[in-house]
């Protein structure tokens, strides 16, 4: 029997409150209000909670915990993801994969832990006037999160699905690297990305949250932060509206939070829409702009060999090869990962249908998937998506695919094309409406260069949203300060990925992860000895 | 910032929709259900439509035609479980399609969705797949991305793929 730590927190006594059960409206009042309990809310509630500060936790999703995991995807989507995993941009074209539960994505990320890449930081500090972001002053934070959540190299082999990646690359000279994880005593089972059955997975679930829990945080979920109210250059409240038990509809239940400060933590599209919602200035017309996607397209592949693509780490290879050599004024670079599959999944992604797409289907064990992660917003051509509201105030993101984007499309097609037969591959598929399988490195290199690439042909998918909130040295260009504190109000953060000016280039967890903790040890700093809520 | 243009542009193209599955709405005889299990969210009319939708998209997948109902009931199930914004999305689409005008001047599929052949649907939803007018690309894809995670959402198509299902862990 696997314990379940959150099932036995709240039996301790943890503070945890379902707001889908609430009979009347909640009031609460705290020294810090965190929207949010992913990689960025987490690791603020905890160093907050450490510091001795009162902390009140808000997740619009549910709180489910190992018990809860089952490894069916029937079950995870619609609990752990925002919109079924059904989110898309405004036009439909690419669909976003983003947690909604408590730890957020990192409920059910697949562990792949990067530091944020030198080229990256350099950008940022040429063109975003980060100045102090060097790899040498944010060493001491990544090291912190990397002993915090176990993040270390993943000595056991990779699963077939990543070795191919290894293995065709290797035949053409192109490096790999194996990924960092953040796991303890990792059953390899494969399904991290429906949440981990056996708590090896060190998200936010199991660490940092029932660490500010235990230390008498409070968290409220099924609870929608609805706005920030705001006054003179502040917020008085964080007015959040109570979600049914599937998260759906509205109970029409409020929870009102007062605090000294407000943590915006509800990650990218979410921290810009709170922000839009509550009407905050934006005198630059920087707020919701410049968000990033990493957008990524797929190439299946037919192995003579079972793959079993559903099974092991999802993710321990990965190649930088095609992102290395990019200039930030040249096409756009890309990483190559593998993606693990499962039926669902792979059933409503894959192209076509009747028997054609059954029969691809019944390839299934010999299935190898590799993805291509474009890295968005270092080139001019390249600005990302605008979030916007709809009509009930439910966010969605406009994310126009540029033809820089779609050459990089093009290149990444043929770069995983060519890895797939070098590794023995019978027949590639590209993930479009217009692809087939294709028997050969020429069939496929041809065929490649003349698919038609335009939104809802081409498979586009995103695990990582960031920017909308960017931090910059100075307000003209930007939503936050380094510290990501609000330019324009005096109480307000944002401590996760939307502060980030472009994309990584990686796997975002653990430069989230890292950021947060800076902006939050800072956070406590300015907090100590100030007044307490409502002794202005 | 956001763009204003294309929000506009949204709007009336889901407007539009909208305003042919409210005309279609008066226009729809009564259907009585068969039977099946209740649906949450779609009605009796949805689910003649989606009767002839899935055995067309789910073609070749063996299994598919004796559990139409347990289909259109996951489908309903997943639908439920949408946010509103997606709901409405997905129950105007319906309309659409149950309605004469929609399906014989939008989806020019001739016979009644109860009897029109599998060739006629699949045809119409080839078209959809490949039109140049986005909503209908839209459409085609939430249709298909609906039926697909109904299907491999349950344990009983696994077998044919091979997939051997979770492992046990407790």
């Amino acid at each position: 029997m696997i314990r379940d730590p959150i099932r036995a927190g709240i039996a301790a006594g943890w503070k945890a409150t379902d707001a889908s059960t609430l009979e009347r409206d909640l009031a609460l009042e705290a020294d810090v209000a965190i929207v949010g309990t992913g990689a960025g809310g987490g690791v603020t509630a905890e160093i907050l909670a450490q510091a001795g500060l009162d902390v009140v936790l808000v997740e619009e999703g549910p709180l489910k915990s190992s018990s809860d995991f089952r490894m069916v995807e029937a079950e995870a989507y619609p609990q752990l993801y925002q919109e079924s995993a059904a989110r898309k941009t405004l036009d439909k074209a690419i669909t976003i994969l983003q947690g909604r539960s408590v730890g957020g994505s990192t409920t059910v990320n697949w562990t792949s832990s990067f530091r944020t890449p030198p080229a990256t930081l350099a950008h940022w500090r040429e063109r975003w006037g980060l100045r102090e972001f060097t790899p040498e002053a944010l060493a001491p934070w990544f090291e912190r999160m990397e002993r915090r959540l176990a993040v270390a190299t993943w000595t056991v082999a990779p699963n077939e699905n990543n070795a191919l990646l290894r293995r065709g690359a290797d035949r053409l000279g192109i490096a790999t690297a194996a990924i960092r994880r953040n796991v303890k005593d990792c059953w390899n089972l494969g399904y991290c990305g429906m949440g981990c059955p056996t708590n090896a997975k060190q998200s936010m679930l199991v660490t940092c949250i029932p660490a500010a829990l235990a230390r008498g945080a409070r968290l409220v979920y099924r609870a929608r932060a609805g706005r920030l109210a705001l006054r003179g250059g502040r917020a008085d409240a964080l007015v959040c509206q109570a979600l049914d038990a599937r998260g759906v509809q509205t109970t029409g239940r409020r929870v009102m939070v007062r605090a000294r400060h407000y943590v915006v933590a509800a990650g990218g599209i979410g921290s810009p829409a709170l922000l839009l919602r509550s009407g905050a200035p934006d005198p630059h017309r920087a707020l919701g702009a410049r968000t990033f996607l990493h957008p990524t397209v797929a190439v299946a592949a037919l192995m003579p060999e079972p793959v079993g693509a559903y099974a092991g780490a999802p993710q321990t290879v990965y190649s930088d090869h095609f992102l290395e050599g990019a200039a930030a004024d040249g096409p756009i670079g890309f990483k190559l990962e593998a993606a693990p599959l499962h039926p669902l999944l792979l059933g409503m992604t894959l192209q076509g249908f009747g028997p054609q797409h059954a029969a691809l289907m019944e390839a299934f064990p010999h299935a190898h998937a590799l993805i291509a992660l474009l890295r968005d917003g270092f080139h001019p051509d390249s600005p990302g998506g605008n979030v916007g509201l709809r009509d009930d105030g439910s966010p969605v993101l406009a994310y126009p695919l540029t033809p820089y984007l779609w050459a990089g499309v093009r290149r990444a097609y043929r770069a995983m094309a060519e890895i797939q037969f070098a590794a023995g591959a019978r027949a590639v598929l590209p993930l479009h409406e217009r692809a087939a399988p294709y028997p050969s490195w020429p069939a496929a290199q041809a065929a490649i260069d003349a698919l038609p690439l335009a939104p809802l042909l081409a498979r586009v998918m995103s695990a990582h949203v960031m920017g909308g909130c960017a931090m910059a040295d100075r307000p003209e260009r930007g939503v936050v300060d380094p510290l990501g504190r609000h330019f324009q109000l005096d109480n307000v953060s944002v401590h996760d990925g939307s502060v980030f000016p472009t994309s990584l280039g990686a796997n975002p967890q653990l430069s989230i992860y890292a950021l947060a903790a800076r902006s939050a040890v800072a956070l406590a700093a300015a907090l100590a000895g100030k007044p307490a809520v409502g002794g202005t | 910032m956001p763009s204003r243009r294309q929000f506009l542009k949204f709007g009336l193209g889901g407007g539009l929709l909208l305003a042919a599955a409210g005309a279609a709405r008066a226009q729809r005889p009564f259907v009585a259900a068969s039977g099946a299990e209740a649906l949450a969210v779609l009605d009796a009319g949805d689910r003649v439509v989606l009767a002839a939708i899935v055995p067309a998209l789910l073609a070749g997948t063996g299994e598919a035609a004796g559990q139409l109902d347990a289909v259109i009931g996951s489908v309903d199930r997943a639908v439920a479980g949408l946010p509103p914004h997606l709901q409405a999305e997905v129950k105007q689409l319906f309309a659409l399609l149950g309605s004469w005008v929609g399906r014989r001047w939008l989806a020019g599929v001739r016979a009644p969705w109860s009897e029109a052949s599998r060739a006629e649907v699949a045809a119409f939803l080839e078209r959809w797949r490949f039109s140049g007018w986005r909503l209908q690309q839209q459409a085609y894809q939430a249709l298909h991305e609906l039926v697909f995670a109904a299907w491999y959402a349950r344990p009983g198509s696994w077998p044919a793929i091979g997939y051997p299902g979770p492992p046990e862990v407790r």
